[in-house]
């Protein structure tokens, strides 16, 4: 049977499962906007920016565990997507982007709204494709779900020129892949196994790091039984964060930059890191040579490029962590560790991070304390990038599993508005609070629009102080309180703004008001906009400079707690 | 950590457009140094061998393979620097020459097998086929009597002795080695 292009785009879509795609048309993506309605289980929703569509795929990504996927035209349509492409590759998120490019027979003569969309999103993608003739398109699609969510996740762009959307081809459904060069591992060897094992089984003070690896694979279960069963404590990392309940005994936090204090001391006092999932970020090892030197290390990793990248491991497992853990679990005896337990105990009486400071002042971090008790921590918080999202990671207590969606890799400013919007579209039954920062927040506002118009009820609480809040912080301490260029003097009126999009606005300008302000958000069947106007020179304690180890550990000085 | 050194990696790939450029930006990328790129066609359709030469200690180049693997057009790649192997490269030197001058670079070119492969009044091209060293020598020997350019291949490389197993019907190439 003849199809068009765009006809069999929309089919592959579905047949991938597919239900939703986050965009906006333009010139050379028009034939594929044009074969939408055509196809009513596609559901588009039309975002403001592309940057937009790209964070709202990588939300939708992460709740979902199945690849968003975002449209744009060619050029600015394009390069507009990049900052979302690159955040996912960065947190191993699996995206399908498809992008229109200009016809192919003016591709390099630079027409009107061409980029070079693949050669410029070549280090950012887990792999993309210019697909140059109708005939591939299906088998491409194919390839770029089975790639993107395969292994380590990771974001795919499939690039195709106007006229190969509107090209007619005999359409026949695609055969086997052929992708002679990707064989994702997803079996560790039994003799590392084994080996992972004697070390557990003959550990004094084992940790386990568990990060976004053990969430992706859904290693939920397999991670409960390990640490119950040999009595291992659990301290996560900020993408592994909710990934183990934090209402568990064994729950230890998460460490590094501004980790907590008794997370970072646990594991450079342990004899074992088991690290599950994750890669060694410098947010977590600062200086990797002096980092967990009292310790061997056990490292599962589905992408082998990791083992031994930061740091050098004793035992590395290639191998998804579900399948990983399933049969080391068989091997790990039961253990107690009491007095190591006791020691982390005491170090988390020693080195308090997480007291808030007795004041009448409204502190960002008693914002985070409330919003998590009122909700009983079973929200599904989005971040920004700054400060709000460190105090969101420590002062929130994730009970369900894939219900902490930040940026951690990239650092992506901005994420909190369209992430949130992707996390409510593919779970709409959740209830999603966006923690934002005033600044983040304004970059990525226009999609309050969005929102908007697809009555999504996502509330929204902007911890606004009236700075780059994070920016700040490190110029009082690095730089003598010189704060240039991070003073934001120009804010919006936001519950204005918001109203102005139709959605409810409240401000928040005393901590008598924090706990009816949310229920009251709550309650509104609708979206809305809280705007916290919260202490301005409040600082992420404890905080590990960049690049050094746990021992130059900044605590929060105590003077700071009397007197703020 | 060991001190840099010269590794060679070849790697059976896609050959398709901008799978070059796939595997030069992750070098780029990633910091690598490359000191010697090769590509060709190789034994069987579609596929292209290349043969990097990378400066780097242990550690990198291991790093340097695992991420050429994860590339989805890469379907092999090989770390042949401890294995014995043969690598050859091939140069064309062109050399200032006068008649007094030329007898003597004759005798050079012969003792390093190489060939003459253009004469002109003031300059002639020296052909050479060796290892990197071989060419680097000849070079500097002939640059007593002044080089104005000289063109490299890059080096190549291929394991000797590997079992190699032409190709059966309908599976396609196949290399068979003893580990992996």
């Amino acid at each position: 049977m003849l199809k068009k292009g765009s006809q069999i785009v929309c089919e592959s879509l579905l047949r991938e499962g597919c239900d939703v795609v986050f965009g906006i048309p333009g010139g050379a993506i028009l034939p594929l906007y044009q074969a939408l309605p055509e196809y009513p289980e596609l559901r588009h929703i039309l975002t403001r920016h592309e940057q937009g569509a790209s964070l709202a795929a990588d939300g939708y990504a992460r709740v979902t565990g199945r690849p968003g996927v975002a449209f744009a035209t060619s050029g600015p349509g394009a390069t507009n997507l990049v900052t979302g492409i690159a955040s996912a590759q960065m947190d191993s998120v699996p995206l399908v982007i498809v992008t229109g490019q200009v016809n192919s027979w003016t591709i390099g003569s630079d027409a009107f709204q061409e980029t070079d969309i693949t050669g410029i999103t070549l280090p950012v993608t887990k792999h993309n494709f210019l697909v140059m003739d109708a005939a591939e398109i299906a088998s491409a699609i194919k390839e770029a779900f089975y790639i993107a969510n395969s292994g380590r996740p990771g974001p795919v762009l499939v690039d195709i020129p106007r006229n190969v959307f509107v090209q007619e081809v005999e359409y026949e459904e695609p055969g086997e892949m052929n992708l002679p060069g990707y064989s994702p591992n997803f079996s560790g060897h039994s003799g590392q196994i084994k080996k992972a094992a004697d070390l557990i089984n003959e550990s004094v003070k084992p940790v386990i790091i568990a990060g976004h690896g053990v969430i992706i694979s859904k290693a939920y279960e397999e991670l409960k039984v390990l640490a119950e069963k040999a009595q291992i404590p659990v301290i996560t990392t900020l993408l592994g964060i909710s990934c183990f309940p934090e209402d568990h005994v064994l729950w230890s936090g998460w460490p590094g930059m501004h980790g907590m204090a008794h997370s970072s001391f646990a594991i450079e006092e342990s004899d074992l890191v088991i690290a599950l999932g994750m890669r060694f970020d410098d947010r977590i090892t600062g200086n990797p040579a002096k980092f967990a030197t009292n310790s061997k290390k056990i490292h599962v990793d589905v992408d082998p490029s990791e083992i031994g990248k930061n740091i050098s491991v004793e035992v590395p497992i290639v191998g998804d962590v579900k399948e990983v853990l399933g049969r080391l679990n068989q091997q790990v005896l039961p253990g107690t560790h009491t007095d190591w337990l006791k020691r982390i105990e005491s170090l988390k009486e020693d080195h308090p991070s997480l007291d808030i400071p007795e004041t009448t002042k409204l502190l960002a971090r008693q914002v985070i304390k409330d919003l998590s008790d009122e909700t009983r921590g079973n929200a599904t918080i989005v971040t920004g990038v700054g400060q709000h999202q460190m105090w969101a990671a420590q002062h929130y207590r994730f009970k369900n599993p894939s219900t902490f969606l930040t940026s951690g890799g990239s650092g992506t400013m901005g994420y909190e508005v369209p992430a949130a919007m992707g996390a409510q579209v593919g779970n709409p039954e959740s209830t999603v609070w966006s923690i934002a920062g005033d600044g983040g927040f304004q970059m990525t506002l226009c999609e309050l629009a969005t929102i908007a118009e697809n009555r999504l009820p996502i509330k929204f609480a902007i911890l606004n102080n009236n700075f780059l809040g994070m920016v700040r912080q490190w110029q009082e301490i690095f730089f003598d309180s010189s704060y240039v260029s991070t003073s934001y003097t120009g804010n919006p009126d936001f519950v204005r703004l918001a109203e102005s999009y139709g959605i409810k606005g409240i401000r928040v300008t005393d901590k008598s008001q924090v706990k009816s302000a949310i229920s009251e958000a709550m309650e509104h069947d609708g979206p809305v906009v809280v705007d916290f106007i919260v202490e301005q020179e409040e600082n992420v304690y404890p905080m590990i400079p960049s690049g050094m180890t746990v021992y130059d550990m900044i605590e929060e000085p105590v003077s700071e707690k009397v007197t703020s | 950590m060991n001190s840099s050194e010269k590794h060679t990696i070849t790697a059976l790939v896609e050959d398709r457009a901008g799978v070059l450029n796939r595997i030069s930006s992750m070098f780029r990328r990633r910091g690598y140094n490359i000191s010697s790129l090769a590509v060709g066609k190789s034994e069987a359709e579609g596929l292209s061998r290349m043969t990097f030469v990378v400066d780097g200690d242990t550690k990198t180049v291991d790093v340097v393979v695992k991420n050429l693997r994860k590339l989805v057009e890469v379907i092999k790649v090989s770390d042949i620097s401890e294995e014995n192997a043969v690598s050859r490269e091939l140069a064309l030197i062109r050399v200032k020459c006068d008649v007094t001058s030329r007898s003597e670079i004759m005798q050079i070119v012969d003792i390093f097998r190489a060939k003459i492969v253009d004469v002109s009044q003031d300059t002639l091209i020296v052909e050479v086929t060796g290892n990197e060293d071989k060419v680097n020598s000849l070079v500097d020997l002939l640059d007593t009597f002044g080089v104005f350019e000289v063109m490299r291949t890059g080096t190549v490389a291929m394991s000797r002795g590997v079992a190699f197993e032409k190709d059966k019907p309908g599976s396609g190439p196949r290399i068979l080695e003893s580990a992996s």
